[in-house]
């Protein structure tokens, strides 16, 4: 009980003191799932709002596989990348293996059929509102999908969000892919696994309030955005 | 190769917009949703001038027959045909359609009309110009910026109506539009649709209101489980 206390104190210590190597490695982590966030959510919200407008033979086969996927093991994905990454993979000549790069492809994989899904969803519900209104005014596909997207932006954003929490908290794929090597891949997830096992709970705990506080802001932005957007009904 | 093209549709648009779209046929017309025939067999003939009024009872297809003449919905069996030959998907752009509850975008009320605007390629300062023009018509100046969903119904179906009417379509179709509104609201959205007319649009407007029909009609089509009524 006493350890516990005080590697509590000395997380709150390394927090205040702003610490270079867990500055680094919150860093590093944030740079990591923004970008694949942002990658996702070009690809996603695309993928999302094709099939919340478009109707085509095997499209519920689709809808479906995508939901599956948003429960995507992140060993498995990051499996499949570390083999098509690695020397005798097809893409080992690009030598990304144990870089940042080669976990965002990893969390991008793992978040795009999160945003793909929950877009679709968003982008359906909105578009059986204005169906009928957009047919009547001859509303072109592509006018109708960016007004959908615009329209639905404060839940598109939530959405987006929940694809960073998803992606920020994942230790699974970016051990495998990025090898949590000091000062080029460590993320805090990699890294609370990593001081966890030595015995270090002060910088596992320092980073772990840390990861805590960035989840509860992104669901504070959430819950914000969501009650703005209400209040002037543009949700 | 691309700008023949052009030319082509051009001249295309431009044919279709020369012919009149009346008379309004209706020949045989059925919907039929499994075995029910929702519309049976509705022949009718509308012509340009007059205002029309389709009425009848909760569930006689009225609001149905207005989708099927803007084309909203594809008929089972049967034909409509604007003027002597245009196809619905031709006709459709020179219509404009209110819907009984109005659907408006997650934006502002001047928002709402510029999305229109811009979808018929008018230039910035047309569409300021329609947009000044259309809000001060309608009474809705004041609230321009105001988002168009937190207004009250009444407003919204102004919005709506002003955003149907800021194309100047040929043909004004609406969907009961004044059902459970405020005897005020009821008398500008009336107000509107009388000016409208005078301009010169073709009024074809669903209602179960005798007292707006009343005041409304000069011709009154009476729907009754999906027939029309003689």
């Amino acid at each position: 009980m006493q350890d516990f206390g005080q590697a509590f104190i000395l997380a709150f210590q390394l927090i205040v003191s702003t610490d270079p190597m867990l500055s680094e490695i919150v860093l590093l982590s944030l740079k990591v799932s923004i970008s694949a966030v942002v990658l996702a959510s070009m690809m996603g919200l695309c993928i999302g709002a094709t099939l919340g407008l478009a109707r085509f033979p095997g499209r519920s086969v689709v809808i479906v596989l995508f939901n599956a996927l948003m429960g995507l093991p992140p060993v498995v994905v990051g499996l499949l990348v570390y083999m098509t990454l690695s020397n005798a993979g097809p893409l080992g000549w690009l030598h990304l293996l144990y870089t940042p790069t080669a976990m965002i492809i990893a969390q991008t994989i793992l978040v795009t059929p999160i945003i793909a899904s929950l877009s679709r969803q968003v982008i359906e519900d909105l578009y059986s509102e204005y169906r009928e209104q957009f047919l009547s005014l001859g509303v072109p596909p592509k006018t109708a999908a960016a007004a959908l997207l615009w329209d639905a932006r404060y839940s598109l954003l939530t959405v987006a969000l929940a694809g960073f929490g998803r992606a920020v908290a994942e230790v699974g794929a970016v051990i495998i892919v990025g090898g949590n090597i000091k000062h080029v891949t460590r993320v805090m997830t990699t890294a609370i696994a990593l001081e966890t096992s030595k015995g270090d709970l002060a910088l596992a705990l320092a980073l772990g309030l840390i990861l805590m506080l960035i989840a509860l802001s992104v669901n504070a932005t959430v819950s914000f955005l969501r009650l703005g957007a209400s209040n002037r009904a543009y949700a | 190769m691309p700008s023949a093209v052009a030319t082509a549709q051009r001249a295309r648009v431009s044919t279709d917009a020369a012919q009149s779209l009346f008379p309004l046929k209706v020949r045989q017309l059925v919907y039929r949703v499994g075995t029910h025939r929702l519309i049976d067999g509705i022949d009718l003939t509308i012509e340009q001038d007059s205002r029309t009024i389709i009425m009848g009872p909760n569930g006689a297809g009225k609001s149905l027959l207005l989708r099927l003449l803007h084309g909203l919905l594809p008929p089972t069996a049967g034909e409509i045909r604007w003027g002597e030959t245009l196809r619905i998907d031709q006709a459709r752009p020179r219509q404009a359609l209110v819907f009984q509850r109005p659907v408006l975008l997650r934006r502002s009320v001047g928002a709402n009309l510029r999305f229109v605007l811009k979808l018929r390629r008018y230039t910035r300062a047309a569409r300021e110009e329609r947009l000044r023009h259309i809000l001060e018509l309608a009474g809705l100046s004041h609230l321009v910026d105001r988002p168009a969903r937190v207004l009250s119904q009444g407003e919204q179906q102004r919005v709506a109506l002003a955003r149907a009417l800021v194309l100047e379509p040929e043909v004004l179709l609406l969907d009961e539009p004044t059902v459970s509104l405020d005897p005020a609201s009821v008398a500008a959205i009336e107000e509107l649709i009388l000016a409208a007319h005078k301009r010169g649009t073709k009024i074809i407007l669903v209602t179960h209101d005798r007292g707006q029909a009343w005041r409304l009609a000069d011709e009154v089509v009476l729907l009754e489980q999906g027939r029309v009524v003689p």
